[in-house]
């Protein structure tokens, strides 16, 4: 830890924001003499990955200067009026909840826009692909940097024109009617939060949710927090997303190109419950423990319908999509994150915010080798992938096959891998909810949870059989017949998400201790 | 006492001062004028007969300069709002009694003023391609123009009845011609004689409902009416209550509430483009600050009466407004006009949600500020969203939703501006301003205790993201080869380009510092 300045901290978190907008709207220009590189699409591609990798660096660098001794308080704050008539203020800060967020919307951004420097999706111009990647990466970061109740809603709300680009235009088949339900859910789901969000700001007289966060409820009645909760939070539950309104997830996923897969799993999703603990917890208390035993049953109802879905999908025959299947593990994943949010508690928070986080490195890797494997064979059905034997990736492929085996052990919670530890906090936290929460209703879900995590086991392991094993020596249709392995900058897009994975894995302790103080500080008078 | 605040630096003052010390020495019954506090309409005026007369003398092929005449007189209108910033003046004063003024330069009248003037600017610079293009009589249409707007800058700073009706009558009447300028026209001309008919019978009503309210006070100026009204004498009290109905639901139809909206489609889709939007916006406005002043100034005790008549004109309109714009079909002739008719509504029902609250709460001059900040940020991206509307629309062509599809290929700034707008009167990033001046209009429905306006507000905003969206991605399809989308639009003209600019430009602005336009809600602006 280097002791960075006030300012210095300030202008890093502000400039990680504003630093990939202006970077969009320099991607549209012509690209100035001296950088034009070998023609104007490899110069803007540069650009993108130039862009992305100082915004890396500088949320590195911010993670490095963040005073690790007292992560439970607002760092790096600029607190700036902006609309005085409605009490809007620009107002920036990192805390421990934040800050691994922000570092990992920033890699996973720098790693897309690596990624498509070498392999650009089929699609119109890659000027407006990396101008809305990097408006894509405002948006993400700015919902994770800012404490007022209408930025987070505009943050919110500029990630969905992207996203929609990206996928209407860069996507596969069925990317329009994807891309629309994509935009008509999640807008309808904000312009519910957003009403939620006023109903909070207008009637405890701030949009500041730092002192919403202290006041912990204070002047809000108890029928104002349960209109406030239930709108945040289905606007939030959609983003998520929580069965039963992740129905637009699947369509996107399979249609998004996979820098788009990546991102939208990666990142997106974790907006949403991002909002859960950062708003709906600390602003409305009351709300929150009302609604909590309901999110906790859907949340459970989530992760075994994704994975009896993804069960499904993976047997043989099925004409299951890989793509899809992984989308309804996010199902699954997510809904341990929500059980653990609707705990209350700080065990099951800590357990929710590190799968978020995991869930973010290990389906981003996911989606990055399906994506390759798709651009491979030109499928990702998995009937086709696996012909009569199996996908024998371990004997044609060695390399993406021992890593698609890896990311499936990772993503169903192996011991020692990244994914294990947020998912044991949340059951963990289930087994003793906030005080007036039903213990044996949570005894249930925490049942079911773990039936759960049986379930993701049972269709992952299957995938890798049907992929991964098989008899190299099959006769193929011809785009089947040679999968070549991994490419350098597949090695250079991927690394950093295996070596996190390991890591989270194995030392749990740095990123627990980092969100821990914070979660506390949202979370005030809770034992647990 | 006169009521002359001006400084006394202005030079062609200097008259009006020397009058006002033969005033003070006797002669009480004349009033004296503050030259400098109404020179923002009376500019607008002159140049109007200037115009109508230059017309006469100037040939065919110079008639384009009484376009840029207009701009710059209504510019100079403009400018004129400057030295009055800052102090409340009044003019035409009773010399003696209540002293009441039937002129006053307060903020609410400047900041109205400033819309009008503005918006009539924006709509002269609008219209002066498809003057030419469309062979509409210049002069007459330059003259009009001008009236109206003149009529429309007035209005606000009209403190008695009189000067009130009269002053919507001269925004109103030259509005009638212009609609139905477009000469052999069938739809213009039917579309003038609906505009005509339907306001006729709002003024009729109105006039009855003053002459009421002035039978039972014994007086015209709103101050003195307001502190009349609660002492009227019992006997009279019912021929009061219809006095004060029927003005209000005059100054209903002006502002096309629902169910007096229906006039509105066929009228905006009948006139030429430029005076629709003129009439969305500047006729809007008129009608409001009109609404605005005898309500609150006028009739303060009637508070319990009004508020809740127009909170539920307000959800009426906004509901009415929107379902008929999500009714219309893309592909249906005329229908981008048609849409921005129906929107209209629906936003005059948004407008009207601070002036209910008004009724409800203590403080109404701060709640109708909302109305204001609302209605700036309105006239800006519905003018910005009529005049890229203008801008493709050619000669001939059906100006229907369906033509605007794959635009973002032959105009794609054209195409980011109009989705701006269209993004700003649904309320959606990146339209903040849109977003943030709704929610201002919420707020003053929520602290009124209104909630079940804000509910119904807020699924109108939910139902008006459809349509809007609907468009602005059809702006962004790629076009269907069925229809060769917009096949080789001739360039766009200079001052089309210029009015698309000038409303952009603004209304990034205001997006991104919102406390330009919001500045004006909750603040007293009387």
């Amino acid at each position: 830890m280097i002791p960075l300045d006030d300012t210095v901290m300030q202008a890093l978190l502000v400039a990680a924001v504003v630093l990939p907008l202006l970077g969009a709207l320099a991607a549209l220009l012509p690209a100035p003499p001296g950088l034009r590189g070998r023609g104007p699409e490899q110069a803007v591609l540069r650009h993108g990955v130039t862009v992305t990798g100082v915004v890396f660096a500088l949320t590195v660098l911010l993670a490095v200067g963040f005073d690790h001794d007292r992560p439970g308080t607002m760092q790096a704050e600029s607190d700036l009026s902006w609309i005085p008539a409605l009490g809007v203020r620009l107002h920036f800060g990192t805390d421990g909840v934040s800050l691994p967020l922000l570092v990992l919307t920033a890699l996973l951004t720098f790693l897309c826009a690596l990624y498509s420097y070498a392999r650009m999706p089929q699609g119109p111009s890659p000027k407006a692909f990396v101008a809305l990647l990097l408006l894509l990466e405002c948006g993400t970061l700015a919902t994770f940097a800012v404490l007022d109740l209408m930025l987070f809603f505009l943050a919110f709300e500029t990630v969905l024109v992207p996203m929609y680009f990206l996928i209407a235009r860069w996507g596969g088949e069925g990317r329009g009617p994807a891309a629309w339900k994509f935009v008509l859910y999640t807008l309808l789901g904000s312009v519910v939060m957003l009403l939620g969000l006023l109903v909070v700001g207008l009637n405890a007289g701030t949009f500041d949710m730092v002192r919403l966060a202290e006041a912990h409820g204070a002047g809000l009645s108890h029928t104002t927090q349960l209109i406030a909760a239930l709108a945040i939070g289905v606007g939030l539950a959609v983003k998520a997303p929580m069965w039963p309104l992740h129905s637009w997830l699947p369509d996107a996923h399979t249609a998004a190109p996979t820098v788009g897969s990546v991102l939208l799993a990666g990142v997106l999703l974790k907006m949403g419950t991002y909002g859960f603990v950062r708003i709906l917890l600390p602003a409305v208390p009351d709300g929150a423990h009302t609604f909590a035993p309901y999110l906790a049953a859907f949340a459970v109802t989530g992760i075994i319908y994704g994975s009896l879905a993804c069960l499904a999908l993976a047997r043989k025959g099925a004409k299951g999509d890989l793509k899809r299947l992984i989308a309804y593990s996010s199902v699954g994943h997510m809904g341990f994150v929500l059980l653990g949010i609707a705990t209350l508690t700080h065990t099951g928070v800590n357990g929710a915010l590190y799968a978020n986080l995991a869930h973010g490195l290990i389906t981003g890797l996911l989606f990055f080798l399906v994506g390759a494997l798709k651009d491979r064979t030109g499928t990702s059905d998995l009937d086709t992938l696996a012909g009569t034997t199996g996908g024998a990736l371990y004997g044609r492929a060695p390399r993406l096959g021992g890593l698609l085996a890896f990311g499936a052990v990772a993503s169903l919670g192996l011991p020692g891998l990244a994914g294990f530890w947020g998912e044991l906090l949340a059951l963990l936290g289930a087994y003793h909810p906030a005080a007036g929460l039903s213990r044996p209703a949570f005894s249930v879900f925490l049942a079911l949870g773990a039936l759960g995590t049986l379930l993701t086991a049972a269709y992952l392991l299957l995938v890798v059989r049907r992929v991964c094993m098989g008899d190299p020596a099959e006769t193929r249709p011809e785009r089947l017949a040679t999968v070549p392995d991994m490419r350098p900058y597949e090695f250079a897009a991927w690394t950093p998400l295996v070596v996190l994975t390991v890591v989270a894995g194995l030392w749990p302790g740095a990123l627990l201790g980092l969100m821990d103080p914070a979660v506390q500080s949202l979370l005030p008078g809770v034992t647990r | 006492m006169t009521a002359l605040t001006a400084p006394q630096g202005a030079h062609h003052l200097a008259e009006g001062a020397a009058q006002r010390v033969d005033l003070a020495k006797g002669a009480d019954l004349v009033q004296s004028i503050d030259w400098a506090a109404i020179a923002p309409p009376t500019i607008a005026a002159v140049a109007a007969l200037v115009v109508l007369v230059a017309d006469l003398f100037l040939a065919e092929r110079h008639k384009g300069l009484l376009g840029g005449l207009t701009a710059a007189a209504l510019a100079l209108a403009g400018l004129a709002l400057v030295p009055l910033i800052g102090d409340d003046r009044a003019t035409f004063c009773l010399t003696a009694g209540t002293r009441a003024c039937s002129y006053v330069a307060d903020p609410f009248t400047l900041t109205v003023q400033f819309l009008v003037l503005g918006g009539a600017f924006v709509t002269a610079l609008l219209s002066m391609a498809p003057v030419r293009q469309e062979r509409l009589p210049a002069g007459e249409f330059w003259f009009l123009l001008l009236a109206s707007a003149s009529g429309a800058a007035l209005l606000p700073a009209s403190r008695d009845l009189a000067t009130l009706v009269v002053a919507l009558e001269v925004a109103s009447l030259p509005a009638f011609a212009l609609v139905g300028l477009r000469r052999g026209e069938r739809l213009s001309s039917e579309a003038a004689l609906k505009f005509f008919l339907s306001s006729v019978a709002a003024t009729a009503v109105m006039l009855l409902g003053v002459s009421f309210v002035y039978a039972t006070t014994g007086s015209m100026h709103l101050s003195t009416v307001a502190q009349a009204l609660p002492g009227v004498d019992s006997r009279l009290h019912t021929l009061a209550a219809t006095g004060v109905a029927l003005t209000l639901v005059g100054f209903a139809f002006k502002t096309a509430a629902a169910p007096f909206h229906f006039w509105v489609p066929d009228t905006y889709v009948g006139a030429p483009v430029p005076v629709a939007a003129y009439l969305s916006v500047i006729g809007k406005a008129a009608g409001f600050s009109g609404l605005i002043l005898v309500t609150v100034r006028a009739f303060p005790s009637y508070a319990d009466a009004w508020g809740p008549a127009l909170a539920v004109l307000a959800a009426l309109t906004m509901s009415v407004g929107n379902l008929g714009a999500l009714r219309q079909r893309t592909d249906r002739a005329h229908s981008a006009v048609r849409l921005l008719a129906w929107s209209s509504v629906g936003q005059a029902g948004y407008l009207l949600v601070p002036i209910a609250a008004a009724g409800y709460t203590e403080e109404p001059d701060r709640a109708v500020g909302a109305t204001l900040a609302y209605a700036l940020m309105y006239a800006v991206v519905n003018l910005g969203a009529f005049a890229v509307v203008a801008a493709l629309q050619r000669p001939g062509s059906p100006g229907r939703l369906d033509d605007y599809r794959g635009l973002v290929r032959t105009h794609p700034l054209a195409a980011a501006a109009l989705a701006f707008f269209l993004l700003c009167l649904a309320g959606l990033p990146p339209g903040i301003v849109g977003l943030f001046a709704k929610v201002t209009v919420f707020q003053s429905a929520v602290d009124a205790g209104l909630g079940w306006l804000a509910v119904v507000m807020a699924l109108n905003v939910v139902i008006a993201l459809v349509y809007y969206l609907t468009w602005t991605a059809l702006l962004f399809r790629p076009a269907t080869g069925r229809q060769p989308a917009a096949p080789a639009l001739p360039r766009l003209s200079a001052s089309l380009t210029a009015t698309v600019a000038l409303t952009g430009v603004l209304a990034l602005a205001a997006s991104g510092a919102p406390q330009l336009v919001l500045r004006f809600a909750g603040t007293a602006l009387f």
